[in-house]
């Protein structure tokens, strides 16, 4: 749905700026320029973005992700006290967590579902529970460590060192989670007045 | 910071890999099989960026996307954020290939290490598509009402894109 609107709008207004401002020329070798540089982009961020899966996928068969998963439930317990009593939904939380801090978006869907699944058994509702909304709040919420996508983007574009904006991303993330799970909290309060 | 941000990643890489070989994993067939995963994500990526990159260009040749900017300039300079930025925040909880799209697009013009560049890679690299999130988890579980749950993804959202500007102006 959103899609079809922004790629018929773009083209439009494009269109008609162009038609008021007079650079009517310049829009036909800018949708071939455009075409060229989706497929030119998309072959320069392969490399990293196929080569840091891999290394994802051997920390995942090593057993390093599973260790990373045990690291984090202690914390997740406490956020999901209705996702701890049940083992399935807590195994699923973990894993969705920690494959999103890794950035294994194919890993995460999967479990965020699962836990996504066991917390409205759990609660019995079609309203969205309290931790249901934290959860979905945290996968809004982008905790990647390593935002490869981003980084193989700037390499590709000529940044003379594509990872130093990772301080920057960490910061910037830990806060918007934060702001996010405390958004949540405050409206749970205020939804049980 | 910079030499952290740089030495993370190869860091990571060996100390992992090395982790990996000591517990007897078959390094080699998993390295292979995580690339062939990350080859269908590349691949998932390209039709997107195909339909949304010409039109992205046109807006940028018309000198919409550049009128915009100026539009909305004196008011964002009070604020600190950069103008270019804007459409990428508005896009950004949409969709993540439209996003992605934006995002190069303001690297390319206003080049990776401008200011503007930064703020968008911390921006790409530090929020996700939140209503596209939102639709599949409650999608998947069935649920009618999202009570909270799109103002607070929604507040995460802003407090990403406020700070990204706050920390690329402190650590640049």
């Amino acid at each position: 749905m959103v899609f079809n609107i922004i790629v018929v709008l773009l083209p439009i207004l494009s269109l008609i700026y162009a038609a008021l401002s007079g650079s009517l020329p310049a829009l036909s070798s800018a949708v071939v320029e455009g075409a060229h540089s989706a497929v030119t982009l998309c072959l320069s961020i392969c490399g990293l973005i196929c080569f840091w899966q891999a290394v994802m996928e051997v920390m995942r068969q090593s057993g390093l992700a599973d260790g990373l998963s045990r690291l984090l439930r202690p914390v997740l317990k406490k956020l999901f006290p209705t996702a701890a009593s049940d083992r399935d939904t807590m195994n699923a939380l973990t894993a969705n967590v920690s494959a999103n801090l890794l950035g294994l978006g194919n890993a995460a869907t999967p479990a965020g579902i699962n836990a996504a699944k066991g917390l409205q058994r759990l609660s019995g509702h079609t309203d969205a529970s309290d931790e249901l909304c934290l959860l979905v709040v945290m996968n809004t919420a982008s905790i990647q460590l390593i935002p490869t996508t981003v980084a193989s983007l700037r390499a590709a574009l000529g940044a003379q060192s594509p990872f130093d904006i990772l301080p920057a991303v960490w910061l910037c993330s830990a806060c918007s989670v934060t702001a996010g799970l405390c958004a949540a909290k405050l409206f749970e309060r205020l939804s049980k007045r | 910071m910079t030499l952290a941000g740089s030495l993370v990643i190869p860091l990571l890489v060996g100390s992992i890999l090395m982790y990996a070989l000591f517990h007897g994993t078959d390094v080699f067939s998993a390295m292979t099989l995580g690339a062939k995963d990350g080859l269908k994500t590349v691949f998932s990526i390209l039709p997107a960026l195909i339909a949304l990159l010409p039109g992205i260009y046109m807006l940028r040749a018309s000198g919409a996307l550049d009128a915009l900017s100026a539009l909305l300039q004196p008011a964002l300079e009070k604020i600190g954020i950069p103008s270019e930025t804007v459409p990428l925040m508005l896009l950004r909880p949409l969709s993540g290939s439209a996003a992605l799209a934006v995002g190069s697009d303001i690297m390319s013009a206003s080049g990776t290490d401008s200011f503007a560049g930064r703020c968008a890679a911390v921006i790409l690299g530090s929020t996700e598509t939140t209503f596209y999130v939102i639709a599949v988890y409650f999608g998947a579980a069935g649920i009618k009402r999202s009570r909270h749950a799109v103002p607070a993804a929604l507040i995460a959202d802003i407090t990403g894109f406020f700070t990204a500007v706050l920390f690329v102006n402190l650590l640049f």
